[in-house]
Order: C-alpha cells, then structure tokens, then sequence
C-alpha cells in the first residue's frame, strides 16, 4: 500500500491503474506542482487499485495497492550513468526529485525543493543532522554505524548540488559508536567534520541544531537559508547516494520498531508500503495488547489507532505502548509555575498561549508568536497540571494559517 | 480486529515528566520539614499542635468550602497543606490555639477560594491569612518568646547592659536593632537560636530545604537571588549591616518559601527578578522607615499585587527574534 501523498506538498496523482504490472523503483504518482515528491514501487507486483486510506492524524490519502509477487525484479529504467560529483548541481537537484527523496528525520519535506537556493540566498555550510534526539528512535544510530559510507557519499553529492565548502555531521553524544564510525570513515577530508552535540531534547531540532553548530539564529519566520545554511537528515544523504549511486528512487528506509511491549525490539529496513502490522511481527510480536501505536517518537510522533498502515518515507519509528502506559491524566489548573516558559527551546510562553487560543483569541497569539512554535513537546512534558499545551498551540497554528490562505 | 479493542489517539507528546502539582507540594512540605523541626525543638510542643491545627483546619477548610461553593474538592493537590503549614511556620510561638485555626481558615477562604481556587488568588494565600491576623490581633501576633534564657544570653553576649535580659526578652533580633541598637550575632541568627515565628528563625533548616526545592527544579535562584541580594544592597546603601538582615526575620522563608509561590509571582525568569527586587526594595524601606520591624510579608503581598503587569511586561528573550533595527 504506497500513499501517494507521503511528502508536504501536492500529493501525486496515480500513473498506474489497477492490473498494471509495476517492478521495483518503477514510476507510479507524480505531479504537476513545485512543491512534490513523485512516488515509486517498492515492490514488483501487479496493482490490485487505487485506494484511499486514513494517514496517521486522520487525513484520508490515496495509495496504491500492489499484490507483491515476492520476485522483487527491479526497474531496467534505473539510470547510472555518471559520476555525480561532476554532474551539474541543477542536474543533481532533477534526479533527486525524480527520485522522490523528501526529508527523512520525518518533516517529509521535498529535497529537491530544499536543494533549491532562490535568488539572492548564499548557502555557505550543509548540515546533516545524526541527532536523533527523540527518545526510543535508534534508526538513524543504525544507520550511521551500518551505512555510513553511503551517508558521506550523499553528504558529498549535496555540497556539489548547493555549491558548499563545508559540511557538518551533528550527533548526539550518547551515540559514542556512531560519532567514531563516520570519524573513521572522514579521516582527512577537511570539508566535512563530525560534530559531537551535548544530549538535551531537542538538539534535533534544525533551529537549534543550526544554532549550536554555527551559532547562527534562524530568524523568527524565517528559514535556515536565511543564515546560510540547508539542514538534512543523514537518511536523507543515504537516500541521495542510493538514487544518484544506483539510481535507485526512496523505496525503503530504516524504521525502529520499539516499546515495552515489542518482544524484540529493532530497527528494520523496511520498503515503504509494507504493513507496519508485518514490521511488529517480524520484531516478535507484541507481549500483550497495544494501548497506543504511535509513528515517530514519543515527543512529536502521531497517534494512530491501528497497526494496519503502510510504511511511509517519513516514519521513522513505530513506538508501541501497553495498556497502563496509555492512561491519560487529566488536566487540572495551571498554577502559573512558568516551567513551560523555562524550558521552551523558541523563547515562547507555551501556557500562556495555550490560554489565548483556549479562549478563541488567536490574534493575542499571533502577536506573541506562536507561529514559532516547533511543537516539540517540552512545556507539555514538563508542565504539572498536564494541560495539553501543545494541542491547544496547533488547534490555534492551524486556525490562523486557515484563516491567512481564506483572506489571501 | 474482533472486539471492542480501546486505542488511545491523543495529541504529542506521548511522555511526560510526571512531576505533577501534588509531587511539587509533597516536596514542599518535605523542604519545610527541616524548619518545621526546628521551630518545635527551639519553640516546644506547643507550636506542634499550632502547626497541626493549622495544617487541618486548611485542608479541612478547603474541601468544605469546595463542597459548599459546588466545586470539585482538590485537597489531594495537597496545596491547601502547604498553604496551611507555612501559616503556621510565620505565628509567634506563643499564640493561642483557636488563633492558629481562625487564621489557616481565612487564609484558605479570602486568600485562595473566594477568587476561585488554586491558580486564581492573586495574593499569597499563607501571608493573607497573616495579615488579616496581625491586624485583628496585633498583641498576639508580636509577642514573642526566646527559645531559653540562655539562647537571648548566648545571642546577645553582655549587650543587655544594666536593663537586664528580662526587658529584652520580648523582642526578636530586628526589634532588637531596630529600637535597641542591639546586634544579635550571625551564629545565633543562622543557627535559629532566637525569637521569632515558629519556622522562620532557622537559616540554616530554611536553606537546607530551599536545596532541596532548587535541586528538584520547583525553584529557580531568580527570585530568591533578586530578594536576598537586593536587600542586601539597600542595607549597605542605607548604612546597615547586611548579613544581620539577611540573616534576621523572615527574609529567608519569604524569599524561598513565599515569594517563589507559583500562582502569586511571574511565570518568567525576567519576570522573577525584577519581583524579587520589588520585594527587596520594599522589605528593606518596611524594615528602616517603616511602622514595623519586619517588613517581609506586606513587601510579598505588595509584590503579588504588581505581578499580573511584571507578567504582561517581562517576556523572554525569544529565539530568532527580530530586532527593530535588523
């Protein structure tokens, strides 16, 4: 089941239908708009249809549906056929479209499109983001430590595709193993360090990350290529070597499966579109019953209600928890501690804005800017009264980018 | 799947820090205990039963009132306990009972419940219930007692002069200075040795338990810092010793136990500091010019009047801010 929309951005339209024989990193979604991402075949089969099924967070996508014929044949129409260190970076940037990369730390957003400096922006340093600062994800500590040759390779094809000089990899340090292996592996290169970072949730972040590595402050509203700089999960540069490498289109990725009550928990490379129901029981199964399934972290992951969805480009974990550790505590009065106000990463006043779009005042939090807000999950975390900050916070995000695309 | 299977959906994030508002006034009371002690060892059992008194009639004041108002009964928050006990920790040792009872009701009922409950009252609920006490019984609530003979003897050495330690034993050690020009010594005063409310005398009980309330992260250094060091500073600027204010009445209890109460001070670092310098400012004009020896409870009270404007003022530092002139 390959969700044709997978990515922020128009979501693709089919190309195939159903009967059609479909092979491995074949063509099957695609669109007209800029902001995209077409969709390939994981799998060789024949396409059983079309069909609409709910995104975690309830959006209803459609998706292909292929009967996998266990053959896994792969597309003749890969292309491998230069170096891409001396392709054009316009070049790069077209097959890394064509290839259907979007960002793999999860946010799902177009490569392609981020690899596109508009005029008058100077890019002067790449940085690949190893963070994985979500609790429970290993999938990138995974990937750094089996596949990090594949990381620097994409690493260095991304440089050449933005015209940089420098590149750093930020890791967390309690993943001593990985910030050794790709060291290893970049002995003597001088135009790309590896960067310890202190472990503090979110180091992850791209803002904070970019602040920590350069000291560099990306601009309320703003972007990273305001200050310079285009921030890319170290997924993303292995899923950039394998498309500019092999030819090879996103098709798989790495996912953790964890929680207490997975038998054996791991990461698993797994090609998108494969049940994360399949993923569960090749981790042993579960030792009871799921109170929650949620896709991504326990911090900014999204709540789903089944273990009957695809695998996505962007999930980069499944975290399943038992029944108790589903309860839900009620909130009770916030008692103005300010603990969300200390331990907000953006400077905001999380509670206080929680009360204004409570109280259906979104403008007041506009004006105190709330569209900054980077829904990591802290003041929620943190607060006493287990008010549910961060809910509140997109209920009014949402609400004033509504009324912004009614008035526009 | 077969069944009714309950899957929860609920919005990010998925884990919390379980530190709710009951764990951070469990750890209240546990920061008072240290003080609570002291005042019952130097005071005698008497204070023990005040404090008790207290502590019930709060919690039992709460849930009725609740009850009555048609409310939800919130007394497992334990924020009524906490409110209870620190009244008790700042009465004269020597009060009677039934004042003891009469005050934790009213600083319950006009401190906290008549605006609403936890979260709404503007004013520190503990001080409301000093205040209007001192006021109804301002004999009562300045008499006060040293905890022997031989703590005012050991305090004040041979300053009592040809009056004799019985004429002195009536007074604290701001009174003491202040009216007197006697200066209690710095041991005495860290020790707890000397008179004064129940829980306010023992620097060194106090400080223990405001460490443990900084290392659990309930308090931060702002507004106790901003408070203590602003005193301190007016002290030197206005020709006082410094240490024996900082050391003397209940600048330490009100800077880490009342003035860092959450509902009544900024939510903000920024704003913290700039509640603790009012508050300094204040306790140090009270303490020199004013009508009062002490001048820490009306300086709190006072402050908690200014903090919905300090709120609406003091905002951090945000990231990536745009200043004016970029």
């Amino acid at each position: 089941m390959i969700p044709l929309s997978q990515h922020i951005g128009a979501p693709c339209t089919a190309l195939v239908k159903k009967g059609d024989r479909v092979l491995v990193g074949q063509l099957i979604g695609d669109s007209n708009a800029r902001l995209t991402a077409p969709v390939h075949s994981s799998v060789s089969g024949t396409v059983s249809g079309i069909v609409s099924i709910e995104a975690p967070g309830g959006r209803q996508v459609e998706a292909v549906s292929i009967t996998n014929d266990g053959q896994y044949e792969v597309s003749p129409d890969l292309k491998v056929d230069q170096d891409p260190l001396e392709m054009e970076p316009a070049e790069i940037i077209r097959r890394i479209r064509d290839a259907g990369i979007v960002g793999m730390g999860g946010a799902t957003f177009p490569t392609h499109f981020k690899l596109s400096v508009p005029e008058g922006k100077k890019i002067d340093t790449l940085i690949v983001n190893g963070v994985e600062c979500e609790p429970f994800l290993t999938a990138d500590h995974r990937l750094m430590l089996e596949s990090g040759d594949e990381i620097v390779k994409g690493i260095r094809v991304a440089m050449r595709a933005l015209k940089v000089q420098r590149a750093f990899i930020g890791i967390e340090e309690n993943k001593p193993d990985a910030i050794e292996t790709l060291s290893r592996i970049l002995v003597g290169e001088r135009s790309i360090e590896v960067v310890p970072l202190k472990v503090k949730y979110p180091q992850g972040a791209e803002k904070q990350l970019i602040k920590t590595v350069l000291n560099r402050e990306v601009p309320s509203g703003g972007l990273p290529l305001d200050v310079g700089v285009v921030v890319i999960n170290v997924g993303t540069a292995a899923a950039i070597a394998d498309a500019l490498y092999r030819g090879m289109p996103l098709i798989r990725r790495v996912v953790t499966v964890t929680g207490s009550i997975v038998r054996e928990p791991g990461n698993i490379l797994a090609r998108i579109g494969t049940p994360v129901s399949h993923l569960v029981e090749s981790c042993g199964g579960l030792t009871e019953d799921f109170g929650k399934v949620i896709v991504g972290g326990p911090m900014m992951g999204i709540a789903h209600h089944t273990l009957d969805t695809p695998v996505t480009k962007g999930m980069s974990g499944v975290l399943l928890y038992s029944k108790s550790e589903s309860k839900v505590t009620e909130p009770t009065v916030c008692v103005r501690c300010g603990k969300c106000v200390q331990v907000c990463p953006m400077g905001l006043m999380p509670g206080i804005l929680a009360d204004m779009v409570d109280a259906g005042k979104c403008e007041l939090a506009q004006r105190d800017h709330i569209l900054d807000c980077i829904e990591c999950g802290c003041c929620a975390y943190i607060c006493p009264a287990n008010r549910r900050i961060v809910q509140s916070i997109r209920l009014g995000k949402n609400e004033i980018t509504r009324r912004r695309s009614q008035s526009a | 799947m077969q069944g009714a299977v309950t899957v929860r959906v609920s919005s990010s994030p998925h884990l919390t820090a379980g530190i709710t508002t009951p764990v951070i006034m469990r750890d209240v009371l546990i920061a008072l205990m240290p003080a609570t002690i002291a005042g019952v060892v130097f005071f005698g059992l008497h204070t023990a039963l005040i404090i008790i008194l207290s502590v019930v009639t709060a919690v039992v004041s709460e849930a009725l009132i609740q009850k009555v108002l048609g409310r939800p009964v919130t007394i497992n928050d334990m924020s009524a306990a906490v409110a209870g006990l620190l009244f008790a920790l700042v009465l004269p040792p020597t009060v009677d009972l039934w004042l003891s009872v009469v005050g934790a009701f009213l600083a319950i009922f006009v401190g906290k419940q008549v605006f609403g409950g936890l979260g709404y009252n503007p004013f520190n609920p503990a001080l409301v219930g000093r205040a209007i006490v001192m006021a109804s019984w301002p004999v009562a609530m300045t008499t006060w007692t040293w905890p022997s003979v031989g703590s005012l003897e050991a305090a004040i050495g041979g300053a009592a002069g040809n009056a004799g330690l019985d004429a002195l034993s009536g007074a604290t050690p701001l009174a003491l200075m202040k009216y007197h020009g006697i200066q209690v010594s710095y041991k005495s005063l860290f020790l707890g040795d000397v008179a004064g409310c129940i829980g306010e005398t023992s620097v060194l009980a106090l400080l223990v338990g405001a460490a443990y309330l900084l290392y659990r992260g309930h308090i931060t250094w702002h507004t106790p810092v901003a408070f203590m060091g602003t005193v301190a500073v007016m002290m030197v600027i206005m020709g006082q010793d410094p240490l024996f204010h900082l050391l003397s009445g209940g600048l330490v209890i009100g800077a880490f136990f009342m003035a860092t109460d959450y509902v009544t001070s900024p939510y903000t670092p920024k704003g913290q500091l700039i509640f603790g310098i009012g508050c300094g400012i204040l306790t140090a004009l009270i303490r020199i010019y004013g009508g009062y020896p002490e001048g820490v409870c009306y300086a709190i009270l006072l402050m908690n009047a200014a903090t919905p404007l300090i709120d609406r003022y003091a905002k951090p530092k945000r990231f990536g801010e745009v200043t004016q002139s970029a």
